[in-house]
């Protein structure tokens, strides 16, 4: 009894932090629309500033002062990204801001790298708070006990604000219709950037109020994000609350899972959330999401065509260029082409859902790396010939992927996206914590192709046939009768289903097919570098993939290859620098500004201004 | 006070107002008349600068608004009540009227919230509760009330009997009636007559995005052909 009543308290301070930054995120998505990728970014920027305030200021009131001061920084820091980042990519396409989000991770963490060094910090000690309680026996650490009382009190504060207060008042109708906000003479950008001051300053208090516990190191803000992420989901998103529940549960489920079943402490909250959401699809409080219900505007979409001689001509001569590398490039241009080759791939068949279908995934790494884990599992266990393994991989992945799409296409927008992302999660966990079976962190090795493809030059023909063949397929299907029933259900779910379309199905058929051909990636990736590690499920991953379609252009056909094979290039050269997360960060940032319509979007928008290209008007 | 000079407003090609010019004087209450599709919502939204004009002009009070940012216009004192009345309806009746207050201008009136309970006695009643449990014509009044709160000096109501019961249409005219007579100037949207007959001054007629027809309502009367052509019975 003593026990879990101890464990209880314990699981009750954890939820303090994870609640902070939840309840953020939450209200900057409520506000502004914004997945705001960086959050667990704000988070860590929150403890290390916290770290070196603590080291400044003296005694209990230098501790806790520290804290706040922390808060405020990260709420300042927030609004300057904002302002310089976000207020230029309102306007873009929804979800394009995400990218710039996430280009804003990679710009802090190398910030805080620059800053703060490699090393991770021991968090200091709480003055006066030092030690345990016993509880029925059983020890709780003071300090846990303080986390207890404070969390409610930020808890009420932020209810005070939301309820109580004009500011309050308009952000909740913001969050309702901000158009009409604007229209009673309310200035939008002030209360966007408030929200998201007020958000970031939130995560960055619960960064520095988990110091005592935890310290400040770099991997801080992935290692937050997925956790926030399950808890705005579950608890609903843009509600404070359920925010709060879900922390609470989430945490104390965490600790009492550390306890009986360790295996199982990263899967217990996927299985949660997934069970909710069976129960309640927009969370224990959250509010359906009505598409267009915010007053977004956007360009209507181009309609595709097939490519027009032009076009073929020139794939054709790429094709023939890339086909003639051996005779000119370098083994290690061979090897780097192989690379980028699999990444277009990947990146085409995210491009095939997420442009095609609407559907945006945030977790389609799940099927690449769990293409590449069928195959090699394959091999570890059964001793599969390296040829059917291959075969195998993409038809395990769309499997995997019926299965998942299943599940998440009962819901629509950012909550599919969540659900998908918690899925690739639940996956990374389970190959991460099933040592014996995947081989865990330690990854497959030795998952070499077969005799007639050992070498550069076979393999890199063999991923050239692949990956040019794969995304050709996947080109023909987006101009099948499916691609277009698929846009169909994009456009208009209603009209789609009068015409006869079975929406649903249309859909389950195409979130199948691209993790089919992602996993085909993942087969093509596992026998080109010989092994496969858990991290190739991660998020990271699937934001890649996110990435490089987003700023590829996702209206137009050739976005994600292009985008793909401009950034694998990048990183190729930017990765031989010390701070290349830096400048990677500020690149996606700068074209995410520069180019709102994408790369092609935007080239193929200069080259029709330029008259080179034909305007799309003039031809319809 | 108001005026449109050769306006022309798109939804991406589709070209919607076409060379629109109409005045609205100070304490006058002018009908902008039309058929469904004709232009009004879209002459409203032009105003607010919800949707920017691509070329003409709209001033307000002497001042250029045009590309103005549309929270500036409604500061200026322009305020807006959208046909689809757009309340907020997770908030309570009382929240709705707080997130249009805005500081009183010079010469405007200054409302209070007791000042339009008194007005709108229903919402009184129901302040405490949330928008989405009111029903067509209290959500209409909100709409209006809401609007107040920014203490306008001029009012744009897009369609303000459509769709609801004839007693509020009638607290309505009255409604309208007892604000003109506070100095406040109005520019309102109908599809027909009736409601327009009971209140305006002066009427413009859109059909098309084309105006076809600007004068007192007493000319108006004078030619029932027009009315015939251009209006819904
Ligand atoms: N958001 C929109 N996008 C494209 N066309 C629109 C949009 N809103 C209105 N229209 C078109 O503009 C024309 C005028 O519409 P509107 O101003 O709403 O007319 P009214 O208010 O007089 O009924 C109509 O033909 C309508 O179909
Ligand atoms: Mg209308």
């Amino acid at each position: 009894m003593g026990l879990f009543i101890a464990q209880l308290l314990t699981g009750l301070a954890n939820a303090g932090a994870l609640f902070m930054v939840a309840s953020g995120l939450s209200l900057i998505f409520g506000v502004t629309r914004i997945v705001n990728f960086a959050h667990g970014s704000f988070y860590m920027l929150g403890a290390y500033v916290g770290y070196t305030l603590i080291q400044v200021l003296p005694g209990v009131v230098g501790f806790w002062g520290a804290i706040l001061l922390a808060g405020l920084a990260v709420g300042l820091i927030g609004m300057l990204v904002e302002i310089l980042v976000l207020r230029p990519v309102y306007r873009a396409p929804e979800l394009f801001q995400l990218v710039a989000t996430f280009g804003v991770i990679l710009v802090i963490q190398d910030l805080a790298l620059m800053t703060w060094g490699p090393e991770d910090l021991l968090g200091p000690r709480s003055p006066g708070l030092v030690g345990v309680v016993r509880i029925m026996g059983e020890p709780v650490p003071k300090y846990d006990i303080a986390l207890l009382v404070i969390t409610p009190f930020v808890a009420l504060a932020l209810w005070y604000l939301m309820t109580q207060t004009r500011v309050g008042v308009l952000v909740r109708a913001a969050t309702q219709d901000r158009e009409m906000v604007g229209a009673l003479g309310v200035n939008q950008a002030w209360l966007f950037t408030g929200v998201f001051a007020l958000g970031c300053g939130l995560a960055g208090l619960g960064g520095a109020l988990q110091l005592p516990k935890g310290g400040a190191d770099l991997m801080m803000d992935f290692n937050i994000l997925t956790a926030v992420f399950v808890v705005v989901v579950i608890g609903g998103m843009g509600s404070l609350p359920g925010a709060y529940l879900a922390a609470v549960i989430i945490s104390v489920l965490n600790v009492f899972g550390v306890t009986y079943i360790p295996q199982s402490t990263l899967v217990l909250m996927f299985i949660v959330m997934v069970l909710v959401l069976m129960i309640r699809p927009y969370g224990l409080f959250g509010r359906e999401e009505v598409a267009g219900e915010h007053g977004q505007v956007g360009e209507p979409e181009r309609p595709i065509k097939p490519a027009g001689l032009q076009v073929r001509l020139l794939v054709a001569a790429g094709v023939a260029a890339l086909a003639a590398l051996p005779l000119y490039g370098s083994g290690f241009m061979q090897v780097l082409t192989t690379d980028i080759l699999i990444f277009c791939l990947f990146a085409a068949s995210l491009h095939f859902l997420l442009g095609l279908g609407g559907l945006v995934s945030f977790g389609h790494a799940a099927y690449f790396g769990g293409g590449a884990y069928v195959a090699g599992l394959l091999v570890k266990h059964a001793g599969t010939p390296m040829e059917l393994a291959f075969i195998l991989a993409p038809l395990g992945a769309g499997l995997g992927a019926f299965i998942i799409g299943w599940v998440c296409l009962r819901l629509t927008g950012v909550y599919f996206a969540m659900l998908t992302l918690a899925f690739a999660q639940l996956l990374w966990s389970l190959v991460f914590q099933w040592g014996e079976f995947t081989g865990g962190d330690d990854g497959i090795l030795g998952l070499w192709p077969a005799k007639w493809l050992s070498g550069t030059t076979p393999y890199f023909y063999f991923t050239l046939v692949f990956s040019v063949g794969g995304v050709l397929f996947l080109r023909h299907v987006a101009h099948s009768p499916f691609g277009y029933a698929l846009r169909a259900a994009r456009d208009s779910e209603r009209q789609a289903e009068a015409t006869g379309i079975n929406t649903r199905r249309v859909r389950m058929l195409a979130f199948s097919f691209a993790g089919f051909m992602a996993g085909l990636a993942g087969g093509l990736f596992v026998f080109s570098k010989g092994s496969i590690f858990p991290n190739e499920l991660e998020i990271t991953r699937s934001f890649d993939a996110l990435i490089v379609v987003f700023l590829g252009g996702v209206k137009t056909l050739s976005g994600g290859i292009v985008g793909a094979a401009f950034f694998k290039g990048v990183e190729d050269v930017l990765t031989r620098f010390e701070y290349w997360r830096l400048a990677m960060g500020l690149l996606i940032i700068g074209v995410v500004i520069l180019a709102p319509d994408g790369i092609v979007g935007t080239l193929r928008k200069w080259a029709e201004r330029l008259g080179v290209l034909k305007r799309a008007e003039d031809e319809s | 006070m108001l005026e449109l000079s050769a306006v022309n407003s798109f939804y991406g090609k589709a070209h919607v107002l076409n060379d629109l010019s109409f005045t609205v004087a100070r304490g006058q209450v002018v009908a902008l008349l039309g058929r469904n599709g004709a232009g009004k919502t879209t002459t409203m939204k032009s105003i607010m600068q919800l949707v920017q004009p691509r070329s003409g002009k709209v001033t307000f009070q002497g001042q250029d608004i045009t590309g103005m940012p549309t929270h500036k216009v409604a500061k200026l004192g322009l305020g807006y009540v959208p046909e689809e009345r757009r309340i907020f309806t997770d908030l309570t009746v009382a929240e709705n009227l707080e997130v249009g207050r805005q500081p009183p201008r010079d010469g405007t009136y200054a409302w209070t919230t007791d000042m339009l309970f008194d007005l709108f006695p229903n919402l009184a009643e129901r302040r405490g509760n949330r928008g989405k449990a009111l029903s067509g014509g209290e959500q209409q009044m909100l709409t209006i009330a809401r609007t107040l709160m920014g203490n306008p000096s001029l009012v744009l109501l897009d369609e303000p009997s459509e769709g609801i019961a004839p007693v509020i249409v009638e607290q309505m005219v009255n409604v309208i009636k007892t604000l003109k007579a506070d100095g406040l100037t109005v520019l309102l949207s109908e599809q027909n007559l009736h409601f327009a007959r009971a209140v305006a001054d002066m009427a413009v007629i859109i059909e098309g995005g084309t105006q076809k027809f600007n004068g007192t309502l007493e000319e108006l009367n004078a030619h029932p052909e027009i009315r015939d052509a251009y209006l819904s019975i």
